[in-house]
This record gives structure tokens, C-alpha cells and sequence, in this order.
């Protein structure tokens, strides 16, 4: 019967009395301050940030969640940003439940996971298929360079031979006269660049 | 106007299509006199398109409510910049201003080109023309900016408040013409092979093109960073956004052509790469342009859903299937004229480099698609998000840095290990020390200490290239340190300009290193209210909430949050984030909200400051703080980058001529084999 009721329960929990002393400070920090002329031209109303919203732990968890906006930010930057968009808020107080009920941050990420499926993390987990993401580019660029300089390797090694067949060859060659040098000399600040 | 506006759309489809067609068959059948009418072609198109824009501009401007683009993205109450820059706010809008650019440059590439090159300009023109009429189809049979609505409302529903920003005046056009101008070299890359004019006389007819393409892809990724930065309140400039990645795809494959151009104009080497760099960066321009367009992956800046998503598709395939194939039939025409001799040369260097920009390239690219793919084969959507592209791309990025300055330090053709120790000997000094101090001050992130070292690296290495340079003339000529220097320059404009480059890529990667060190906080203040917030560099911000105002301007109700600011405890000024709230003309709501940062920026930091909205109604007011490190940086990089770019692009100089090179190379070998 127990279990039954706990099923039943929303899966966003808000600590009452913590709840209601928030809402309470809210309302005496509010009568403080003059009300705006319009309040409809500043944006959402909002409520007071606490300091579990600055907590580091929280703001970790939200950097690994995309908001379902379809902004494709994650739910802390999406949240702190321009302040229009209503899903990250919620999601924020959706981590702050977990949080508070005493999940590990693994453990909020794999109930966003299971409530949202696989596409609410902001990079696919480093397993099965999802490796194929991670690993293609660098294997891809391993292979070229490994290629590359092979190839080079080869090349340099059939040109030393060549050269060593053809010094064999050759006749001694005459000393360099000073118009050799000098054309030596342009040639050189022609390929210098 | 909509009527004059249709018909030059008409007109411009009728004469590019005549331009691209008689291009190819009065080759193919011997009559140079109807290719030349190609060009000709190529001029009235951008004479219809010329009068297309003024329609439209003319529609914009007299707030005709009647044309659905004009109603769409203007209102009587929208400031004049901003109406002429609703030309390109829109799908259909843009469609036209790409054809208008992309006909302009076709123009522009006609009347700038030496007239060495005279066999390859109807191709070109027919080329240019051929994708000018691909954007006019799509405009005439999917997305026609002039088409008219049943009715006339009485005023427009405006601008996108976040397109209302000085950055997005200048960053759209920027990229667009980046985008665009891609368009000339791959014409010529085109008629290069049409023609089998395959030697580097084709290269040196692109080479001002492909700076140029690189210069304004470089400032449009730049100025879209700032107005990501000022405009949309996340604190950061870059969000590996499909739309995002899309703009840097073209820039590393251009950056990469860049580079390895180098080689084919000293050594007639590395042909078949150079053209399928070309074909690829223009296909990639095209690919960025149908992600932005077709909606096929989320995006906030993507168009809204259209069906030409479909026309660029098959025009991307279409067009890469026929360029691969030409480049397959050439393939045995573009054979190498000289072998590379040395994996310690620069020209192994360069291609190591090649590797790296185009191996991203493939990351940035795998990364943007990967979602289609595991939909595909798994049947599972998943979001591949900055922390994906970050652990993938930093470790290549830092790959690249240490290549921008390894390059310049070792010598075409081959190095000796002495000369290798003598290059490298400062430049590594630097990077230590750096390291060093960077730790001793007690860094200890290992990316950015790895960042900032390479950093100092290249550096090092573009000092020790002034430097050496420097001294020589001072030495040869006997000239003073800032005449030798101007003159060094002056002379070798591009292997400098190259260099001034490189410094603004390494102020980037120092900028981008300072993200790591980044410190937000949310907090809600009433008026007089104080709070702080400990910077990176251990300085302690007081913020002092001094109270909103609420006011009315030209297109919009502002509340206004200011902030006196104090950095350990002296006054620096106040702070100002608004909440705008546009209307039309009748002060009915346009959009939602949005808000305009307030940032106060210097060498060291930014203080970036977001007003997030009231607490019931009141002053009260939550707000979120960021303290960002080194982010004046990123645009001093792009600025420094510009200037190099320009450098290297300037008329005059010493430009070494293609005609010369086998000589300088048989000269080279008579004096290696001579001292044997």
C-alpha cells in the first residue's frame, strides 16, 4: 500500500517548509523595493535566486542537460540566458527536487535520461554506438597522418636512393663559379617565402 | 514595384541560364564568338538582379504591407538601418541578396581578371551564372520575396528584436559574401579543368579571391561570435550550433587550401589535393547554406521550415557529382611536377597541416550529422552538444596551434638537424618559460597551460621570422631597425602577412583559454543592495543595485537595471541591462521580451551583467553575473587576423612569378648536386 502511494507521488518534490520560507522572504524583500510602473514590459516575474541556484553541483548537473525548448543550449545556460524561455526553469526546479531528495548527480541525470530519453544529454554517453562518435574523427585523422608520413618516409627513402645511383654515376662535378653562387643566391630568396 | 522586381527575376533567370548554357556549347562546338556572349550574360543578370534589390529595397522602404516579406520582417516604427538590413533578415530576402552578390562578383571576376587568362572567362561566367540561376529557381518557384498577400495590414510585424544589433547589420552580409565569393575560385577550378589549362596560371587568377572568401568568412565567424556575445545573454561567443559549425566548415577547408596552395605554386605539387579542396569548399558553402535553410537540423538560427531545403539538396548533389566526376577525368592531367623530398620540410609541414584542418573539418562535421545518423541506425535521437565538440576538436585545435609554428621554422625541400635545432631553439625556450610561469602562478588546468604554452610557441616563432629578417636587411643594406623592418615587410608581403595571420589564430586560442576560468552567479538585489563576485585574477566586484527605470523608445518599452560597479572597492563606473519589450506603431507587442547585456570590458576581463527580470512587480531584481577572462581578446585576434589577411592581399610587393620557378629549381639542384 506504501509503495503504491509513493508511486503516485510528482516526480518534483518541493520541500514545503522550505518552500514557504522562500515565498516569505520573497514578499518581505519585494514590499522593500518600489513597485515598477509596468511590470509587464520587464519580462517573466521572477522569483528570488537562494543559494542552492548558485551551487556548483547543480549548475555541473544542468551543463550536462539540454533544455527541451528547442534551443539547444543546456538548462543552466538556457535558464541565465535572455530569461524568455519557460521549459528551463522548470527543469531547473525538476534538478533541485532530485537534489534535495538526496540523489547523486548521476542519478538526476539518469532520471532526466529515463523521463526524457537520450536525447536530453548534451552529448551522447561515451558507450555502444555513441563511441563511433567519439572515436571516428580522431581514428580518421590518426590513419591520415600515419599514412601521410609513411608515404613521405617512402618517397624520401627511393629519392636518397636515386640520388646515391646517380652520385655513382656522375662525373666529380667543377667547383661552383661566382655566377653559379649568385644565381644560387636569387634562386634562394625566390623559395624563401 | 513587385511587378518590375518579378520580371528582372525573370530576366536574370532567362540570361543566366543563356550565359551558362552558350558557355559550354560554343566551346564544345568551336564558336568563341557565342561564348563570349556568356559573358555578356553574366552581365544582364546582374543588371536584372541589380533592379530585383532596388524593387525590393523600394518595398521595404515605402512600408508597401502588401508584399508578405515586407509585412513579415519591417515595421513603420523599425529604425532606417534596420530596414535596409531586413533585406537580408529572411529566407526569401536572403536568397536575393546572395544572387545579387554571387551576380556582382561573377561581374567583378570578369572585369578584374588579366587578360592572360581570357580562355578560362566564359566558363567562368558560365559557372557563375549557372549557380545564380539555381538561387533564382528557388526564389521564382519556392521562396518569391515579391509575392503579395490578399490584403494590406495596416503596419508590419517588424524585426526580430535580437536582429535589432549593429552586429547583425554587418555579420550577416559578412559570412554571406564569404559564402558567395567561394563561388569565383571554384569557377575557375571549373574552367581550369574544362579548358585543361591545368598549370598554376588559374591559381594565380583565385589567389586575391581566395583571401579575399577567407578574409570575410573569417570576420562574418568573427562578428557573429560578438553578437552572440552582446546580443543573446549566455555569457559565451561560441555554442557549436549546427548554423554555427556550418560557417566554420567552408573557413578550415579554405584555411587549409591556404596553405597548400603554397606548395603547388613553388613546386607544381599536390594538384589533384588543391582541386578537391576548391570543389569541397564550395560544396561546404553550399551545405552551410541548405543546414541553415532546410531545417533538417535544429537550429536557432535557422530560416523557418521551407520546402528549399529540398532545392539545395539536389543542387549540392547534383553539383558535387558532376565536379568530382570532371576532377576524376582530369585526374591523370594533374600529375605532380616535382616529388616532396623530406618529411623534415616545409612542405611536409604544410600537408601535416592539411590533415589537422581537414581531420576537424570531418569532427565538425561528423559532430553536426551524428544525431541524423544514430536516428538512422539505432532508431534513438541524441543531441551532440559543446561538450562533445570540445573533448573532440580541443586536442586537434591544440594539434593545429603547435603546426602554425612548426611550419614557418623549417625550410622547403629538406632541413638539416642543425638547422632544425638552430629554428627551434627560441620558440621552444618561450613556450617553456611560459609554461613555467603560468604554473608557478598556480594554473592548473591542463588544456589551458597547453594552450597558452603553443601559444607562446608561436610566438616565439613569428619574432624569431621578424627578427632574423629584420637583422639580415639591417646587415645586407645597412638599413635602421624600423626602416629594415617596414621594408621586410613591404617586400614580402605575404609570407608577413602570413605571420601577422598566425598571431591573430594564437590570440584566438589565448582568448578561447580564458573560458576555462569563467565565474557566473545569479543573484536578486533590491535597490541599494550590494553584492560580490571574486574574478579569476583575484579581484573582488561590488555590485550595487541603483534601481529600474522604465522609459519608451522609437520601436520599444525599455526597463532599464543599473549597477554601480566597484572593483576592490574603487568606483569603476555603472552597469545597464535592459529588458525591451518591441511594438508596432499602434503599441501593440511584437515579440517577446529580450534583453541587452550590460557589459564593461577590458584587457584582463569582462564584467557582464544580465538583467533577468522583477521579483513581483517591483525593483527587486534577479540578475546574472559573469566574470569572463580574456574575452577583449577574441576580437583583437579577429582584428589582427583582418590586418594580416589585408597584408597579404595588397597590391604590390614581391610576388614570385610562376614562370620562374622551374628555373629557380634548376638552379637549386645544379648547386646540391655541385656541393655533394
Amino acid at each position: 500500500m506504501r509503495r503504491r502511494w509513493q508511486s503516485r507521488r510528482p516526480a518534483v518534490q518541493i520541500d514545503r517548509r522550505a518552500f514557504l520560507s522562500a515565498l516569505g522572504g520573497t514578499l518581505f524583500l519585494a514590499q522593500q523595493a518600489d513597485p515598477l510602473r509596468d511590470p509587464a514590459r520587464a519580462g517573466q516575474s521572477r522569483a528570488a535566486v537562494g543559494e542552492v541556484d548558485n551551487s556548483e553541483v547543480i549548475k555541473g548537473i544542468e551543463r550536462r542537460l539540454k533544455c527541451t525548448c528547442g534551443c539547444n543550449l543546456d538548462i543552466f545556460t538556457c535558464r541565465t540566458t535572455d530569461f524568455t524561455c519557460t521549459y528551463s526553469p522548470a527543469l531547473h526546479q525538476e534538478v533541485l527536487a532530485l537534489h534535495e531528495a538526496g540523489n547523486a548527480p548521476d542519478e538526476i541525470i539518469a532520471s532526466f535520461v529515463g523521463k526524457y530519453g537520450e536525447q536530453i544529454l548534451m552529448a551522447p554517453k561515451p558507450e555502444g554506438f555513441n563511441l563511433v562518435a567519439y572515436l571516428v574523427p580522431g581514428i580518421v585523422v590518426l590513419i591520415a597522418g600515419t599514412v601521410l608520413a609513411l608515404v613521405l618516409l617512402r618517397r624520401q627513402r627511393t629519392l636518397q636512393a636515386e640520388r646515391a645511383d646517380a652520385a655513382e654515376t656522375a662525373t666529380e662535378s667543377p667547383p661552383p663559379t661566382s655566377e653559379d653562387l649568385e644565381r644560387l643566391r636569387e634562386a634562394l630568396s625566390e623559395v624563401s617565402d | 514595384m513587385t511587378l518590375l522586381g518579378q520580371f528582372a527575376l525573370w530576366v536574370g533567370l532567362v540570361a543566366g541560364l543563356w550565359s551558362a548554357v552558350v558557355a559550354f556549347s560554343g566551346r564544345a562546338r568551336g564558336r568563341p564568338e557565342l561564348a563570349a556572349t556568356a559573358v555578356r550574360g553574366a552581365y544582364a543578370l546582374c543588371a536584372a538582379m541589380v533592379v530585383a534589390s532596388l524593387a525590393l529595397w523600394k518595398g521595404l522602404f515605402t512600408h508597401d504591407f502588401n508584399i508578405e516579406y515586407v509585412a513579415g520582417y519591417t515595421s513603420r516604427n523599425l529604425p532606417t538601418a534596420y530596414i535596409l538590413t531586413a533585406f537580408w533578415a529572411g529566407q526569401k530576402g536572403s536568397l536575393l541578396f546572395w544572387a545579387l552578390v554571387l551576380s556582382l562578383f561573377g561581374v567583378l571576376a570578369q572585369l578584374m581578371t588579366s587578360r592572360r587568362h581570357k580562355e578560362l572567362m566564359p566558363y567562368v561566367a558560365g559557372i557563375t551564372s549557372g549557380v545564380a540561376v539555381f538561387f533564382i529557381a528557388t526564389m521564382l518557384f519556392a521562396a518569391n520575396p515579391f509575392e503579395r498577400l490578399p490584403f494590406t495590414p495596416a503596419d508590419g510585424r517588424g524585426l526580430n528584436p535580437q536582429l535589432q544589433n549593429p552586429g547583425m547589420v554587418i555579420h550577416p552580409p559578412m559570412l554571406y559574401l564569404g559564402y558567395i565569393s567561394i563561388t569565383v575560385p571554384f569557377a575557375f577550378a571549373m574552367a581550369a579543368l574544362l579548358t585543361r589549362k591545368l598549370d598554376t596560371g588559374w591559381l594565380n587568377a583565385i589567389r586575391k579571391w581566395t583571401i579575399l572568401s577567407w578574409l570575410f568568412l573569417s570576420v562574418g565567424i568573427t562578428l557573429g561570435m560578438w553578437w552572440a556575445y552582446v546580443e543573446l545573454g549566455w555569457g559565451g561567443f561560441w555554442a557549436w550550433d549546427p548554423v554555427e559549425n556550418a560557417s566554420l566548415l567552408p573557413w578550415l577547408t579554405m584555411t587549409a587550401f591556404l596553405h597548400s596552395v603554397m606548395i603547388q605554386e613553388k613546386r607544381g605539387m599536390l594538384k589533384r589535393w588543391n582541386m578537391t579542396l576548391i570543389v569541397t569548399t564550395f560544396l561546404l558553402s553550399i551545405f552551410g547554406t541548405f543546414i541553415t535553410r532546410s531545417g533538417v537540423i535544429a537550429s536557432v538560427h535557422s530560416f523557418t521550415q521551407s520546402n528549399v531545403g529540398f532545392f539545395f539538396l539536389m543542387f549540392l548533389l547534383s553539383v558535387g557529382a558532376a565536379s568530382f566526376a570532371l576532377l576524376y577525368l582530369r585526374w591523370p592531367e594533374l600529375e605532380a611536377e616535382a616529388r616532396l623530398e623530406s618529411l623534415a620540410s616545409r612542405e611536409a609541414a604544410f600537408l601535416f597541416n592539411n590533415v589537422v584542418l581537414v581531420g576537424i573539418a570531418f569532427s565538425v562535421l561528423w559532430g553536426t550529422l551524428f544525431p541524423i545518423l544514430s536516428e538512422w541506425v539505432r532508431g534513438v535521437k541524441v543531441t551532440v552538444g559543446p561538450p562533445f565538440f570540445n573533448r573532440v576538436n580541443v586536442p586537434l585545435g591544440l594539434l593545429l596551434l603547435a603546426l602554425t609554428g612548426i611550419g614557418p621554422l623549417i625550410a622547403w625541400r629538406k632541413t638539416s638537424p642543425r638547422n632544425l635545432r638552430r629554428q627551434f631553439l627560441w620558440p621552444v625556450a618561450s613556450g617553456l618559460l611560459a609554461g613555467l610561469v603560468l604554473i608557478s602562478l598556480g594554473m592548473r588546468d591542463g588544456w589551458a597551460v597547453g594552450a597558452l604554452m603553443l601559444a607562446a610557441f608561436v610566438l616565439g616563432t613569428v619574432a624569431q621570422e621578424y627578427a632574423r629578417g629584420t637583422r639580415a636587411r639591417m646587415r645586407m643594406y645597412g638599413e635602421a631597425v624600423p626602416l629594415a623592418l617596414v621594408r621586410l615587410v613591404g617586400r614580402n608581403r605575404r609570407r608577413y602577412g602570413g605571420y601577422l595571420v598566425h598571431v591573430g589564430i594564437l590570440v584566438y586560442f589565448v582568448a578561447f583559454a580564458g573560458s576555462a576560468f569563467k565565474v557566473t552567479r545569479e543573484v536578486t538585489l533590491s535597490p541599494g543592495e550590494s553584492v560580490e563576485v571574486r574574478s579569476p585574477y583575484g579581484h573582488t566586484y561590488a555590485f550595487t543595485h541603483l534601481g529600474v527605470s522604465q522609459y519608451e523608445a522609437l520601436n520599444r518599452l525599455v526597463s532599464a537595471a543599473t549597477l554601480e560597479l566597484r572593483r576592490d572597492g574603487e568606483k569603476i563606473g555603472v552597469i545597464k541591462s535592459e529588458k525591451r519589450q518591441h511594438v508596432d506603431s499602434f503599441g501593440k507587442k511584437s515579440f517577446e521580451p529580450s534583453t541587452e547585456v550590460g557589459i564593461r570590458s577590458d584587457l584582463r576581463e569582462d564584467v557582464y551583467v544580465v538583467y533577468a527580470g522583477s521579483i513581483a512587480g517591483t525593483e527587486q531584481a534577479n540578475f546574472a553575473i559573469t566574470i569572463n577572462p580574456l574575452v577583449w581578446w577574441v576580437w583583437a585576434g579577429g582584428v589582427i587576423l583582418v590586418l594580416g589577411g589585408l597584408l597579404t592581399m595588397w597590391p604590390g610587393g614581391r610576388v614570385a612569378a610562376p614562370a620562374l620557378r622551374k628555373d629557380v629549381q634548376a638552379g637549386f639542384e645544379a648547386q646540391l648536386v655541385g656541393t655533394a
